[in-house]
């Protein structure tokens, strides 16, 4: 492990980055305490997170799909430090960020920020625009003119009018206060964001807005996103490699294109084909899986293959050997029996 | 079966032909210390028996207050306009009446099951009671018909799952009790508000399914409100998109995806990213601005401010809800449908 310094490395600009990852995760994983019952006794931990690693490349888009309490926000948020994981690694350009100090933590906090699902409460009502996005720069020690210059120009940058700097966030509709989420998360100049379900809040109408500046301040800003979200169509527009989490790991993981044309773990297959099309003639024609019950829950994993008790395909050897990750139809896959 | 009803007297109003539900000129408008706010504004559509009528609307759109004043649970808003349920005029009814009618003759389900299932009853309880209020049954065929219900809403062990509490189900399995009281007392029209937009998608799956075997079965006819232009293209055969507490465009469900006549529809359906696309061809047709505040309402069309096609007519004149092209029930409530004007502004 790293010793803890709070001497910062200077941030390198995205083009200096080299073929190795900007982001690292290895076994990664959250285990909660579980809950008490009436007894005082203590249920056993629930496991959010359980083992999940993935690389992302400087500039890339990596998409984190799966239902609810499959650990996608957890996992999410263990990147950025808001929580803190119970074991695994997460190493941030080399350097290994998992057990570093609140204050050692400052430079990442430069280099990785977070944008979040509900714009309006998660920006504080009591605050100016000016103060939100500038928060994090005070904190990095700008002065108090400077960071509201970076402010106007930011909120500019963002499709926001400059002249909106002292209104509250209640003045703001739902897109535009997502675009004042965005910019607070660009002010310190990152090179990553976590986005955690950024548009899903949002009205169909609006969606778009953010999705495209999403686009173009990844392209302008050589930024890479973790995008997390359960809208399937959002995350192909765009990803470049997806992972689908299931249960607390990482079910399938590869290029966008290989995962969605021909999708190997039979949950992927059943989530995409779940997916409702804005099509009525394709509607009628497709054949879909429809999966039996729900999700289990992280509290009392199924032994085996967690996915096993609503898999079509399952055998005698999923319900007793979890499956590892590897690698079929050139992308990774936890199943023992990949493909059609 | 329980559903035999010998206390529902013949209908002195109901017309053979008359359709399902008739709403005509409907209008919502609360008052607020800011002043009225006109939620839903002369509103006209039909429902058939067996069929879905898919009510498309973001948030604002009035799409859900619509829904509530054909059940008769705006309360504090005043309503203007015409409800026939079954040829049965429903505005002006008395309370008492209409919550005869509610759960007999028409039911809701909503986003949160929560909302509409008690904490301290089991979920046997609730609609066996609900049974026993609107058929006036005895205790165990009321039991003996929740078990029914719940068996039939796909829960699995009927008669166990009865004798547990709401907070016992998932989410899927809340909303499948939620869906059996509903139907508990043999509806003939159901209206669901957002019914699967809490649920994962693979739950959404199952319950779409779920509610399209029931109206197979029971010729249910089912208003379907919803923000997901995917759930309407699956469920629904008539669709109506209202903006601003008004119906911007109304079509059978193929037309209104391969030909759509207004600006908003045709502006929703082109800023979607797609399962098909490849996602890597130029950015998204995002309709710009957001919607229309209820408060302070444009005089001309309530889209205009967003809208490519827009001229000055359309900030000024309200264009009113009309026939457009040769299918019946088609109509579109924009200046410029289908002129030369709105193709430009579409390419």
């Amino acid at each position: 492990m790293t010793t803890p310094t709070h001497a910062a490395p200077p941030a390198g600009s995205p083009a200096e980055a080299g073929p190795a990852a900007l982001l690292s995760v290895r076994d990664l994983a959250m285990a909660f305490p579980g809950r008490r019952s009436a007894t005082g006794r203590r249920g056993a931990p629930v496991r959010a997170v359980d083992g999940v690693s993935f690389d992302l490349a400087a500039g890339e888009t990596l998409g984190l799909v799966g239902e609810s309490g499959c650990g996608k926000s957890t996992t999410g948020r263990m990147l950025v430090r808001l929580l803190e994981p119970t074991s695994g690694s997460v190493v941030f350009d080399g350097r290994d960020v998992t057990r570093l100090s609140q204050r050692a933590l400052r430079p990442l906090r430069r280099d990785v920020q977070m944008v979040f699902q509900d714009p309006h409460s998660s920006l504080n009502p009591r605050q100016t625009v000016s103060r939100i996005i500038s928060d994090p720069l005070l904190v990095q020690g700008w002065s108090a003119a400077d960071a509201r210059r970076r402010a106007a120009e930011l909120m500019e940058l963002v499709g926001l009018i400059p002249e909106h700097i002292d209104r509250y966030p209640h003045e703001f509709s739902g897109g535009q206060a997502q675009r004042i989420g965005i910019a607070r998360s660009l002010a310190t100049g990152p090179r990553l964001i976590v986005a955690d379900e950024p548009v899903s809040a949002l009205d169909v109408s609006v969606q778009a807005q953010i999705v495209n500046l999403m686009e173009r301040l990844r392209e302008e800003l050589g930024l890479s996103y973790v995008f997390i979200a359960h809208d399937l169509s959002v995350v192909k527009r765009v990803s470049d490699r997806v992972a689908v989490m299931y249960l607390g790991r990482i079910v399938e993981i590869g290029a966008k294109r290989d995962l969605y044309d021909a999708p190997q773990h039979p949950y992927t297959r059943a989530l995409l084909s779940a997916v409702p099309l804005p099509d009525p003639a394709a509607e009628r024609r497709r054949e879909r899986i429809v999966l039996l019950g729900d999700p289990p829950s992280p509290a009392a994993p199924p032994p085996g293959c967690s996915f096993h008790p609503r898999c079509p395909k399952a055998q005698e050897v999923c319900r007793t050997e979890r499956p590892l990750l590897r690698i079929a139809a050139s992308r990774e896959v936890a199943c023992h029996f990949p493909g059609d | 079966m329980a559903a035999t009803d010998a206390t529902d007297a013949p209908d002195a109003t109901r017309t053979a032909d008359a359709p399902l539900l008739a709403v005509r000129g409907l209008g919502v408008t609360f008052r607020t210390p800011r002043g009225p706010v006109r939620a839903v504004d002369s509103l006209d559509f039909t429902v058939e028996s067996g069929r879905t009528l898919g009510i498309v609307g973001e948030s604002g759109s009035g799409k859900s207050v619509t829904s509530l004043a054909v059940m008769g649970l705006h309360r504090g808003a005043d309503v203007e306009g015409s409800v026939r349920l079954a040829g049965q005029e429903l505005t002006g009814l008395s309370e008492k009446e209409l919550s005869r009618l509610r759960g007999r003759k028409m039911a809701m389900i909503f986003q949160d099951p929560l909302s509409s299932l008690h904490p301290y009853y089991t979920v046997g309880e609730q609609i066996a009671e609900h049974v026993r209020v609107h058929f006036r049954s005895g205790r165990a065929a009321a039991r003996k018909r929740a078990v029914e219900m719940l068996g039939e809403v796909g829960i699995p062990e009927p008669a166990r799952r009865a004798g547990e509490y709401p907070h016992q189900f998932s989410g899927g399995m809340r909303q499948r009790a939620m869906i059996a009281m509903a139907l508990a007392c043999e509806p003939d029209l159901l209206i669901a508000d957002e019914p699967t937009t809490a649920l994962d998608v693979t739950v959404q799956a199952q319950i779409l399914e779920l509610l399209a075997r029931l109206q197979q079965d029971r010729g249910l006819g089912i208003v379907m409100i919803t923000h997901d232009l995917g759930v309407v293209a699956r469920v629904a055969h008539e669709v109506l998109v209202m903006y601003g507490g008004r119906a911007a465009e109304q079509a059978d469900v193929d037309t209104l995806f391969a030909d759509p006549a207004h600006p908003y529809t045709r502006g929703l359906l082109d800023s979607m990213p797609r399962l098909a696309d490849d996602g890597d061809d130029g950015p998204l047709r995002a309709i710009p601005g957001s919607p229309p505040s209820l408060l302070a309402p444009a005089p001309g069309c309530s889209f205009a401010p967003r809208c490519a096609v827009a001229r000055d007519r359309c900030t000024q004149e309200r264009p009113p809800l009309l026939p457009y092209g040769d299918l019946p029930g088609r109509a579109a409530a924009c200046h410029y449908a289908g002129s030369p004007i709105a193709e430009e502004a579409a390419r």
